[in-house]
C-alpha cells in the first residue's frame, strides 16, 4: 500500500505555523489578562472560551463569513496576498489557530498567575520596566506550564476537523489535513490507510503531551 | 524623612471584613517600627508606599521626593519609587543566582561597575562564597542578608520590611538586628519595618506607631510607649501588662495619693492605694495598667498585699507566671518560686510607682 504523506506533512507544518502565532499572541494576551485591569477584560475572556464550546462548525461559519471572498476582511487579504485566503492551507493555519490557541491562552493565563506576585513587586521595585519584569522574572518562573501549554496547544492543532473543513476544504494535494484525510479513507473504504494514519496522529499526540508533562516538571523542580 | 498619609477603603466580601485604613505618620531618619496585630493594616502601609496599591486618597512623600498625591492626581511607578523592599518571603528570584539577583537590582550600572558593586556586597553581608547558589541552597540567615543587599543594590530612597524576622530562630534574629543596625549606620536612608513582635520594636526602634483596625493609636519611642500606653488598647496591643477596670475612689494632691476600687472579672473587689494621677477625677471609671513582673508576691498576706487564689501556673524559660483568680498574672523568678512552696493563697502587693491607669 502506498501511502500518501502529504496530509501528515501538511498538518505538522500548519500545526506548527498556528502554535508560533498562538503562542507570540497568546502569550500577549495571557499577560494583558493576567496583569492589566481593563474595561472589557470579562467580554475579552469569553470571547476566548467561546470557540472551546461552540460546535465547530458554527466556527468554520463566523470564519467563512468573516474571511470569505466577499467580506471586507477576505478583500484586504486578497489585495495583500494575490490570492483568497478560503480553501488554501493558509485557511487551514487559520482553522487550527482558533482550534488551539484558546487552550494556549487560558493556559498560560493559569502560569502566568500562578507566580507569586511577591517576585514581580520585587522587580519592579529594584527598577524593572514591565518589559523587563516579564522577560527575565514571570516568563521564566511560569515557563513550565507555558511549554506545557504550548504542547497541548500543537497537540489540539494538529486535530481540528470541523473548522478546517469548513473553510480550507478537502482538497487532496493542497488542504488536506491528516484528520481530513482520514475521513476521507474511512468514507472511501480504505481501512489500512485510516488505520495508519490514526496510530502516527495517536503517537504524535502521547509524546508531545509526555514531554510537555516532563518539562513541566523539570522546570518546576528548578524554580521551586 | 517619610510621611505618609492615605485612607483606604475595602468593601466587605464574602472571604473578609470591610476594612478602612486611615493613616497619617511622619516617621524620621533611622528605624521606624510599624506595630500591631496582623490585619491592622501594617503591610497594606508598605505595599502603599512602594506603590502596589493605590490609596483612595492622601500623600506619601519620602525625603523631597513626591511618590504620591491624590490631589495633584500623581502616582509614581513602583519602579520609579526607588523604595527598597524586604519582603516576607524574601522574594529571591528562585531561577536565578544569589549574584544573577543582586546583578539584577544594580541593572541600571555599567557593567565593571555592577560587578564590583555585586562583589562588595556579597562581601559586606557575609555572602561572598554563595553568590553561585540558588535561593533554595542558602540558609534562611543568608537568603534574609541577601534579600536586604539586594534591596539596597538599587539605592533606594527607603527600605521596606515586612516582618524580617519572622519564622528565624533566635540566633538568627540576634544576627538579623546586628545587619540592620549596620545598614543603619552605612546606609543614611530611613527605614520601616513591619512587626507584631515588641522585641524588635526594642532591639531596633527609634520611633514606633502603633496600628489597629488601620488607624493609629499611639507613636513615640518603644520605651515610652511600652511605659506609658495612651489606651487600653495600646496596652492590650502590647499584651504585657494586667489590664484590671477600676475606678478612682479618693485622689489627694497633697499626699499624691489615690485609692483604687479594683473589680476583676470573676473575684471579688478590692481596694488599693495608688499613686496621684494628674488629670484624673474622683469617680472615674479607668483601667489600671501593672506588668506582671511589677507585682510583689509573697507566701503568706502581708501588710498592705491583697490576697489571691492561684488559679494555675505557666512556666517560661527564667521566670514561673502565676495566674491568679481574676485573670490577674504575676511574675516571679523560679529560685523565689521554688522557696516558697506550694500554695493557693498569696500575699499580692501593688507598687504604686509601678501603677499607671488609661481612660476605660
Amino acid at each position: 500500500m502506498a501511502i500518501d504523506w502529504f496530509p501528515l506533512w501538511l498538518s505538522l507544518r500548519v500545526a506548527a505555523l498556528s502554535t508560533l502565532i498562538a503562542f507570540l499572541l497568546g502569550l500577549w494576551i495571557a499577560w494583558l489578562l493576567a496583569n492589566r485591569e481593563f474595561r472589557g477584560k470579562e467580554v475579552l475572556d469569553a470571547a476566548i472560551t467561546v470557540p472551546l464550546v461552540l460546535p465547530p462548525t458554527v466556527l468554520g461559519y463566523y470564519l467563512l463569513v468573516l474571511l470569505g471572498r466577499n467580506s471586507p476582511l477576505g478583500h484586504v487579504y486578497e489585495w495583500i496576498f494575490g490570492q483568497p485566503l478560503v480553501f488554501t492551507w493558509q485557511a487551514a493555519v487559520v482553522a487550527a489557530l482558533i482550534h488551539s490557541a484558546p487552550l494556549l491562552i487560558k493556559s498560560a493565563r493559569a502560569a502566568l498567575e500562578s507566580v507569586d506576585r511577591s517576585y514581580e513587586h520585587a522587580a519592579r521595585t529594584l527598577g524593572a520596566s514591565e518589559w523587563k519584569v516579564f522577560w527575565q522574572v514571570s516568563l521564566p518562573l511560569a515557563w513550565n506550564s507555558i511549554l506545557a501549554a504550548t504542547a497541548l496547544g500543537f497537540a489540539r492543532a494538529l486535530g481540528d476537523f470541523g473548522i478546517t473543513i469548513m473553510l480550507a476544504g478537502n482538497i487532496p494535494g493542497r488542504t488536506q489535513t491528516v484528520s481530513v484525510a482520514i475521513y476521507d479513507a474511512v468514507e472511501g473504504g480504505q481501512g489500512a490507510l485510516a488505520r495508519t494514519l490514526v496510530l502516527i496522529i495517536s503517537g504524535i499526540a502521547l509524546i508531545l503531551l509526555t514531554l510537555g508533562n516532563r518539562a513541566g516538571r523539570y522546570f518546576g523542580r528548578v524554580s521551586a | 524623612m517619610i510621611e505618609f498619609r492615605g485612607r483606604k477603603r475595602f468593601a466587605a466580601r464574602p472571604d473578609s471584613r470591610a476594612f478602612e485604613l486611615d493613616l497619617a505618620f511622619r516617621a524620621e531618619a533611622g528605624v521606624s517600627i510599624l506595630f500591631g496585630p496582623s490585619g491592622a493594616g501594617k503591610t497594606l502601609t508598605l505595599d502603599s508606599i512602594a506603590g502596589f496599591v493605590r490609596p483612595d486618597e492622601g500623600r506619601i512623600l519620602v525625603d523631597d521626593v513626591l511618590l504620591f498625591d491624590s490631589g495633584a492626581n500623581v502616582s509614581l511607578e513602583p519602579r520609579a519609587r526607588r523604595c527598597g523592599y524586604v519582603f516576607q518571603n524574601y522574594a529571591l528570584f528562585p531561577h536565578m543566582t544569589l549574584r544573577e539577583n543582586l546583578a539584577f537590582a544594580a541593572m541600571k550600572l555599567p557593567r565593571l561597575e555592577k560587578r564590583r558593586r555585586v562583589a562588595e556586597m556579597l562581601e559586606r553581608f557575609r555572602l561572598d562564597e554563595v553568590g553561585g547558589r540558588r535561593p533554595h541552597e542558602l540558609s534562611g540567615g543568608q537568603k534574609q542578608r541577601g534579600s536586604i543587599a539586594r534591596a539596597l543594590l538599587a539605592s533606594p530612597r527607603v527600605l521596606l520590611l515586612d516582618e524580617p524576622a519572622r519564622g528565624l530562630d533566635p540566633v538568627l534574629r540576634g544576627e538579623l538586628y546586628a545587619v540592620l543596625r549596620q545598614v543603619r549606620g552605612t546606609f543614611k536612608i530611613p527605614m520601616l519595618l513591619v512587626t507584631h513582635d515588641l522585641e524588635e520594636c526594642f532591639e531596633l526602634g527609634e520611633q514606633m506607631f502603633v496600628l489597629d483596625e488601620g488607624r493609629l493609636v499611639q507613636s513615640g519611642t518603644p520605651a515610652a510607649i511600652l511605659e506609658t500606653p495612651a489606651s487600653a488598647q495600646v496596652a492590650r496591643l502590647l499584651g504585657r501588662a494586667n489590664l484590671l477596670p477600676a475606678c478612682i475612689e479618693e485622689l489627694d494632691p497633697v499626699q499624691r495619693r489615690s485609692r483604687l476600687r479594683i473589680r476583676p472579672e470573676g473575684a471579688e473587689e478590692f481596694e488599693l492605694t495608688g499613686p496621684y494621677f494628674p488629670g484624673r477625677l474622683r469617680g472615674d471609671q479607668v483601667v489600671l495598667l501593672i506588668r506582671p513582673e511589677h507585682l510583689r508576691v509573697t507566701p503568706r498576706n502581708g501588710s498592705g498585699a491583697v490576697t489571691m487564689t492561684l488559679e494555675r501556673l505557666s512556666e517560661r524559660p527564667d521566670t514561673i507566671r502565676l495566674h491568679f483568680k481574676g485573670g490577674l498574672v504575676a511574675e516571679v523568678s523560679r529560685d523565689e518560686y521554688d522557696a516558697w512552696g506550694p500554695a493557693r493563697e498569696f500575699g499580692v502587693a501593688f507598687p504604686p510607682e509601678a501603677m499607671r491607669v488609661v481612660k476605660a
